[in-house]
């Protein structure tokens, strides 16, 4: 879920299709191996933006995390069912 | 087993009678011996550590929520922390505001919860974060039906005294290691401040939670050494944290602990602390996975930290309620004791 969008014509951090970097590593996605990233992303958010590689302000609380990258915006997801 | 016509060494058959029967903790070279035993004793070891919880405990399960209200930037250089700002760990410096912290203690509650803590990761607080703290724990309380508890680090007398003013009822300051491990550990302070505030925060009338990690390269006795540390300490609760490496920090490249040796972690740690509340804290997703989890909970662990951690995810509490439920313990409720 975007909370905020600075720009409407630039992808979200975690939007998928455009992403070029790991957002565990940070490193490019291509020609990269980023499986063990991806596993280990089901227990811990990302930390670098997928567009861009800043590293993002996280926010963790019990129930939801909050990702934000100063160019490409917030999102927020909640973990619960 | 070795038994003679009077007496057993049978680790665990003294244990049975001293722990179980008696009601007195393992010594410390007990613990060892007790970490010390095969992967073809494990099931009797949990067998046994469930029988004391059961006894001295019961059968409910006390869950929490966690959340950090100060996240990275810290100066101290605990070694399995992201949150240290010594380390180039990729966690940046953030700071929850009032209205998120009631959601996320709202959120807490809604899974049946009774206990909130609230983190900071600091040496040690401020005047900006006990005032903070002052107006977070008052919006809390006003809205939440919850225990709230608080995590800031070291403490001076006075801040003791407004925590206590504040209605914080539990604090919880970890010793994280045994004291002959802990300089590999931690360089920034001492274990004996730890200590420090430790004992202000037990005479204060607020409940002290005290744990600390295992899988951070210490040796057997020194797994051990933590255990009886905590023993003498007598914590109302002892949040027990696998190590769970974090990217960037001196205890990046470990290994995860072995199953086994979580779970035998687990027994040894009740056969220890026979009357503490005994808390799954972080790793335990890494550690032991599902099955893990529920073997620790028929091991000796009384207690959950449900939902995610500070800077890590957990497990959906879902999951967590349906296993408890499944077990048929019952979650503790707000004011229950033991
Ligand atoms: S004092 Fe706490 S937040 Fe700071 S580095 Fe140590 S464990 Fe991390
Ligand atoms: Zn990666
Ligand atoms: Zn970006």
């Amino acid at each position: 879920m975007p909370l905020t969008r600075p720009d409407e014509d630039l992808p979200l951090p975690d939007e998928a299709g455009s992403a070029a970097y790991c957002g565990r590593c940070g490193d490019a996605l291509a020609g990269g191996d980023h499986e063990r990233c991806e596993r280990l992303l089901a227990l811990e958010p990302p930390r670098y933006c997928g567009q861009c590689r800043r590293r993002m302000k996280v926010q963790v609380a019990p129930g939801t995390w909050t990702a934000t990258c100063v160019q490409h915006g917030t999102v927020e997801h909640s973990t619960w069912s | 087993m070795t038994t003679t016509a009077e007496t057993t060494t049978d680790i665990l058959d003294v244990a049975r009678a001293q722990v179980l029967e008696r009601g007195e903790a393992l010594t410390q070279a007990q613990i060892v011996e007790v970490l010390r035993t095969g992967d073809d004793r494990l099931a009797d070891l949990l067998a046994l550590a469930h029988e004391v919880r059961m006894k001295y405990q019961g059968p409910s399960v006390e869950v929490e929520g966690i959340v950090s209200l100060k996240t990275g930037g810290c100066p101290e250089d605990c070694h399995f922390c992201s949150q240290s700002g010594q380390f180039t760990s990729p966690v940046r410096s953030v700071w929850l505001n009032i209205p998120e912290l009631v959601r996320a203690a709202k959120q807490t509650a809604a899974t049946g919860a009774s206990e909130f803590c609230i983190v900071a990761a600091v040496r040690g607080p401020d005047d900006k974060l006990m005032e903070q703290m002052r107006e977070g724990v008052a919006a809390i309380r006003a809205a939440v039906d919850i225990n709230v508890a608080a995590s800031l680090g070291m403490l001076s007398q006075g801040q003791v005294d407004d925590l206590v003013d504040m209605g914080v009822h539990r604090y919880n300051h970890n010793l994280e290691a045994g004291r002959s491990f802990f300089p590999n550990v931690v360089t920034t302070h001492s274990w004996e401040e730890r200590w420090e505030t430790c004992e202000m925060v037990k005479e204060s009338g607020m409940e002290l939670c005290c744990g600390g990690l295992v899988g951070m390269g210490e040796t057997i006795e020194q797994r051990a050494e933590l255990a009886a540390d905590l023993g003498r300490l007598e914590p109302h609760e002892v949040p027990l944290n696998f190590l769970n490496p974090r990217p960037g920090t001196p205890f990046g490249d470990l290994e995860p602990m072995e199953t086994n040796d979580a779970l035998r972690t687990i027994a040894a740690f009740r056969l220890a602390l026979p009357r503490t509340i005994l808390r799954y804290a972080g790793g335990r997703e890494l550690t032991l996975g599902d099955l893990g989890t529920r073997d620790g909970l028929l091991g000796g662990i009384n207690a959950v930290i449900v939902g995610n951690y500070l800077t890590t995810l957990g497990r959906d509490p879902k999951e967590d309620l349906a296993l408890l439920d499944d077990l048929e313990m019952p979650i503790r409720a707000l004011n229950e004791t033991f």
